[in-house]
């Protein structure tokens, strides 16, 4: 975080190959774990918890999905529909063969873990663009069997109702008890990535989006090694939809489609791809945009005009602004937020001396 | 290492219409520096790319201790210990020298998906191992200073040398090295030519290089084979090279104007 090397000395590798070498680094990342573990979710009320809630969801999703095309470079839109995967899946174990919830989570992640990877298998023969398409067909193969497959969608409306999430006899049916689940789930995904991100597996991701051929030439497996980054990433979906089906007790395709795909590419992009900290400030800037744009049209409309005027125009103000924000941004920093940041700590690194 | 042996017999290859190889044998055992040369077009980087498994090749065989490899794919010929540099470089640009390395261990190194995203026990045991292995590497190469930083944005001399190292990272068997020296100057050469040698004397690495600065080729190689036009039309110790009429021919044309007595002459 804020990287202040000066005067750290290691000894040893393990020591320089830590998570966090740098000691005031560590400190500021306990620090933000200690805020949002105690005082945030005690102090907040429900409807702040809630926001959070889709934020850290939404972060999860992010991450998944800059595993795969940030990382490794196949460019998916299909991620919305493997979310829905494990949505149902899940809420069919719980729901027809009452699985408790820890186990239909994992599920859930498994399901759109081997759903994916299916549909990645196209990205041994196809790149770029032609890859987003094949994987664009998946979005809408997924999302028509949903649709139309009673079995699945348990008939009308293709929407499966879900028990509230339980862990051994305990119900969890606050926003405050839906926040710590989440946040531990989320919390456990992004130090998995981390982890992933500074050993062999991952390396293996980086150097097939730098350089396919020459990742095969010094021996990396590159059809597997796709699919193994299609079927983590799919996981990472999966286990999204799951939250975001507990969180909503409903299981329902049209939370799922390719809107939500294009979301979270945006959610990537902005954020910075190839990056954890880019996948967590893109889905937090994704997820709370609108609700702040809300908050600012709804505070200076009220002012001139009356409450129904503002009504009428702020779904389509909020569309334009957030259309104009992300393309002001995307021009001012195309690397996304974490460059931004990356400028800042930087800035701040070898302060106060220019250089 | 004493039985070593790549050979490559009879290679034939084409694209479309054009002959790119056309039944080149050649031969490389432990511990030699063995020299393509040959002008514009000739086949030499085809000649890698085949033996690396980047090309299929119509007819013929490369065999690597005896092992028929010709029909392996890439991954699994630089997991048998062949490993190559590429003409225009060809590393991972947005990484860190040491990721560019520590990738050249990849082949050797196990962990999966599950012990690596717990960094725990033989992910992390195997990553400080080859991080040391990589490190001896770094010493090797001389870019101490350079290790944290992304490749693509260092010096086209320092990243053929980091190139080298992401091929030695792999401790290949045989290393197959496509103009090395291409672009660099006087003093570039000279540490990648040392670095060459080094190589192949403290490692006993076998060496494939292709070339086209003759004086590199005739100070270091043990043998020189040449190609032209997808043919190898010579092949001996570079002294005899030099001397044959053959590759004099391919190099400067049909008979030189001045042997035959009218120099000067349009």
């Amino acid at each position: 975080m804020i990287n202040r090397e000066c005067g750290v000395l290691k000894t040893s590798y393990e020591a320089d190959m830590a998570l966090y070498p740098i000691p005031l680094a560590r400190s500021t990342v306990l620090g933000i774990a200690i805020i949002v573990f105690l005082p945030f979710p005690v102090l907040a009320n429900d409807y702040l918890l809630s926001v959070a809630n889709l934020v850290n969801i939404a972060i999860l999703g992010a991450l998944g999905l800059n595993i795969l095309t940030g990382y490794t470079g196949q460019v998916s839109l299909g991620h919305g529909a493997f979310m829905s995967v494990g949505a149902y899946t899940a809420a069919i174990l719980a729901t027809r063969y009452h699985l408790p919830f820890w186990l239909a989570l994992a599920a859930g992640g498994v399901m759109a873990a081997a759903v994916g990877s299916f549909f990645g298998i196209p990205s041994l023969r196809i790149k770029g663009l032609y890859l987003a398409i094949a994987t664009l067909a998946g979005q809408f193969i997924i999302e028509w069997s949903l649709n139309h497959i009673t079995w699945i969608s348990g008939g009308i409306q293709s929407s499966i109702y879900v028990p509230r999430p339980a862990l051994g006899g305990y119900v969890i049916n606050t926003q405050r008890g839906m926040y710590y689940l989440i946040l531990i789930v989320v919390s456990l995904g992004i130090v998995a990535a981390m982890n992933l991100f500074r050993t062999r597996v991952g390396r293996a991701f980086v150097a097939i989006r730098d350089h396919d051929v020459a990742a095969e030439i010094i021996g990396i497996n590159i059809f597997r090694y796709k699919l193994l980054s299609f079927a983590i990433s799919s996981f990472y979906a999966g286990v999204t939809g799951v939250l975001y089906t507990y969180y909503l007790g409903i299981a329902n395709y049209e939370q799922f489609t390719i809107v939500t795909s294009v979301n979270f590419l945006a959610m990537i992009i902005i954020g910075g791809l190839g990056s954890i900290l880019g996948s967590i400030f893109g889905a937090a800037f994704i997820t709370l945009l609108p609700i702040l744009l809300r908050y600012v049209v709804e505070g200076i409309g009220g002012l001139f005009f009356t409450i129904s005027d503002v009504a009428g125009v702020l779904t389509n103000l909020q569309l334009i602004l957030f259309g104009g924000l992300i393309i002001f941004f995307l021009i001012v920093e195309p690397d996304g937020l974490k460059k931004l940041w990356r400028n800042i700590t930087d800035y701040f690194r070898v302060w106060p001396f220019p250089y | 290492m004493g039985a070593f042996h790549l050979t490559i017999e009879g290679l034939h290859v084409s694209f479309g219409g054009v002959k790119a190889l056309t039944g080149v044998s050649v031969s490389a055992k432990a511990g030699e520096i063995l020299a393509i040369i040959g002008p514009n077009g000739a086949g030499k980087t085809t000649l890698i790319n085949t033996i690396s498994g980047v090309y299929r090749p119509e007819k013929g065989r490369v065999r690597l201790d005896g092992q028929d490899i010709t029909h392996l794919p890439p991954h699994r010929i630089a997991g048998l210990g062949v490993a190559r540099t590429f003409q225009n470089i060809a590393l991972f640009k947005g990484m860190t020298v040491l990721d560019n390395l520590l990738l050249g261990r990849h082949v050797h190194m196990r962990a999966g998906v599950f012990a690596s995203s717990l960094y725990w026990g033989l992910a992390q045991k195997e990553e400080v191992q080859h991080r040391k292995f990589v490190e001896e590497i770094i010493h090797f190469l001389e870019i101490e200073p350079i290790r944290r930083k992304i490749v693509g944005r260092l010096p086209f001399g320092l990243q053929k040398r980091v190139e080298l190292g992401r091929a030695l990272a792999l401790q290949p068997k045989i290393l197959l090295l496509d103009e090395p020296m291409a672009g660099m100057n006087l003093e570039e050469k000279e540490d990648m030519a040392r670095f060459i040698l080094d190589v192949n004397e403290e490692w006993g690495t076998a060496i494939l290089l292709v070339e086209h600065d003759m004086e590199v080729v005739m100070d270091l190689s043990h043998r020189v084979a040449v190609l032209d036009l997808g043919r190898k039309i010579a092949e001996g110790t570079p002294n005899e090279v030099r001397d044959d009429p053959v590759v004099i021919q391919a190099y400067l044309g049909s008979r030189p104007r001045a042997a035959r007595g009218f120099g000067g002459d349009a």
